[in-house]
């Protein structure tokens, strides 16, 4: 056994850029000599083949499959016939929607070593150790995997930065057996539209979380971003209980707040999700009475109070 | 017709809390639990469908946990299951998702139902990974992260959407019977009555071992498991500078913060 696989990911012909930081884990992982394969899974793999031109990926495979579009039949068939050629030593997904689809089914199939949102990787005495959050990230938890040839990785996003420079890998076709999935996707569907705000543009923004407890809180604190001239936005649950428009959620199953450079953030907790879609902001300032939740570990400044009563002072500031 | 929905007791962190003397868990001790989030909506997806049925449908929940977790499967016996099943046995301490999914797995060939949920993650240990790998060992199709579903029962296929990265989603069809793991929102679950509460509390849970599911002690466990822990600890988190002071202090320093960027921004 020996080498490292890279599954990269790609959605609507684009390579997410998740795939590129998983040849970054893979650079903390590999022996002396060991070589970096990438593979990329595709209707038309080869359009992705520049993309993944990057230093420290020795060779880039291109696997031809019939699904356009993710598909779990395929992948666990084609990832595992790829497992089964080139006897890698470990395998790296990242941890994301598509993976969640196939990587734990392809572990418990093909009795792999097993590890998922792992932040960082390293070798301690020539042993693969994996490090992951427990209870709600509050502790890390570091893993191993006894006993196993092949270890399979989901590697959380934004753990590793992405190589930069650019490099010319070789590039090898391979043939995944055809295959009849038991699914068929149909079709992509754009996120509703909601209530036209531009999230994805707003430099300032204000977001309210579960602890504003009740929707009847909601207009005070929309009250109170008009005042300070920011965008409001909120946390999943929020927009899940209907409280706002789901075009108003950000973190990573909602809208991408690219643009924001100040972003406050009342009684949000800071679930994972939430706190990944969130990093790139230059200040995070986080109102929580709970002096103990994540948000406070992204935060660059921290209230540690009542948000009603921070929101009551603040609003007469304006 | 049965849909069988995979439960979770989790555990969230006291206040103060004590890693165990192994250093590989928490002290149990200062561990406060309830049922998984994702679960409340796996269950409420599920009685929803039983209720729009026109032929019956049973709706059974499972856990792989001590008797602690009976409370959790009280819950969703007041929310609407018609069963609950709780697998244990010591020798399943220490498992990881891919040793639970084997007992869930084992569970499911005994029920034989034409759905199986699964919340997409658990709170505390997010393995987002439970749900696939049980479908895997019982070979049914599969599709994580669900936040919009629609299935008579009966039929033979499912149409259901994912949730993707950015709030994309991506319409698919599946051949039942299929695992499916269920997204947070995909519906609003329902509280439990006072009423039903009582009921639930009146039920029978039925627990079984993992003779009865046909398990071997060593395909669970940490033997059973894909990983091992070695190590549990309290990272140094970078942490947020606290702006003290009372709340008036607070608030006009929130606002100098603001002034500061607009001032940037300007």
């Amino acid at each position: 056994m020996s080498g490292i696989l890279v599954i990269a990911e790609q959605r609507r012909g684009e390579l997410r850029p998740v795939s590129l930081e998983l040849v970054s884990a893979a650079q903390d992982l590999r022996r002396p000599g060991e070589q970096v394969a990438v593979a990329v899974l595709s209707a038309a793999p080869e359009s992705l083949v520049t993309a993944l031109g990057v230093a420290g990926v020795d060779e880039i495979v291109t696997v031809k499959v019939a699904a356009s579009e993710f598909d779990p039949d395929t992948f666990e068939s084609a990832v595992g016939a790829l497992i089964a050629k080139r006897s890698p030593d470990v395998v790296l997904v990242a941890h994301s929607v598509d993976s969640f689809g196939y990587a734990a089914a392809l572990a418990a199939r093909l009795g792999l070593g097993f590890a998922t949102d792992v932040f960082n990787v390293e070798r301690v005495d020539g042993e693969l150790v994996a490090t992951r959050g427990g209870y709600g990230q509050k502790v890390n938890v570091e893993v191993d995997f006894p006993g196993r040839n092949v270890v399979l990785l989901a590697i959380r996003g934004g753990a590793f930065k992405a190589p930069e420079q650019a490099a010319s890998p070789s590039v090898t076709a391979f043939d995944a057996a055809p295959l009849q999935s038991r699914a068929t996707g149909r079709e992509f569907i754009e996120p509703a539209a909601g209530d036209d705000v531009d999230m994805t543009g707003a430099e300032f923004i204000l977001t309210i979380g579960r602890g504003i407890g009740e929707e009847a809180k909601v207009p005070q604190f929309r009250e109170l971003a008009d005042a300070l001239g920011a965008t409001l936005g909120c946390s999943r649950p929020i927009a899940d209980a209907g409280w706002l428009p789901k075009s108003r959620q950000v973190g990573q199953s909602g809208k991408t707040a690219s643009a924001c450079k100040l972003y406050i953030a009342m009684g949000v907790s800071g679930a994972i999700q939430h706190l990944a879609g969130m990093k790139h902001v230059g200040t995070i300032v986080a109102v929580n009475t709970d002096a103990e939740a994540s948000i406070f570990g992204v935060a660059k400044y921290g209230i540690v109070g009542d948000i009603f009563e921070i929101a009551d002072e603040l609003r007469r500031l304006f | 017709m049965k849909i069988l929905v995979a439960v979770k007791q989790v555990a969230a962190l006291d206040e103060d809390f004590e890693i165990r003397d192994d250093g590989r868990d928490i002290d149990p001790d200062f561990l406060i639990r309830d049922l998984n989030e994702w679960d409340d909506f796996s269950l409420e997806e599920a009685v929803k469908i039983k209720e729009a049925s026109a032929e019956p449908v049973e709706v059974i929940a499972v856990t792989v946990g001590t008797d602690e977790a009976d409370e959790s499967l009280r819950k969703c016996l007041a929310k609407g299951a018609d069963r609950a099943i709780r697998v244990w046995d010591a020798a399943i301490e220490g498992s990881d998702s891919i040793a639970v999914a084997r007992v869930l797995a084992a569970v499911a060939k005994r029920e034989a139902p034409q759905l199986l949920f699964a919340g997409v993650q658990s709170s505390d240990q997010s393995f987002a990974s439970t749900g696939i790998a049980t479908a895997a060992l019982l070979g049914w199709p599969h599709a994580a992260v669900v936040c919009n579903l629609n299935y008579a029962p009966g039929a033979k296929t499912a149409v259901f959407r994912r949730e993707l990265e950015g709030g994309l989603l991506h319409e698919v069809e599946i051949q039942c019977p299929a695992v499916l793991t269920i997204q947070l929102g995909i519906n609003t679950p329902r509280y439990a009555s006072l009423r039903s509460i009582k009921q639930a509390a009146a039920k029978p849970i039925e627990q079984l071992s993992l003779a009865d599911v046909g398990l071997t002690e060593a395909e669970v466990g940490e033997t059973g498991s894909a990983s091992r822990v070695r190590r549990m600890y309290v990272p140094d988190k970078a942490r947020a500078q606290l702006i003290e002071g009372d709340v008036a202090q607070q608030a006009a320093r929130l606002a100098e913060i603001i002034r500061e960027f607009k001032g940037d921004a300007a």
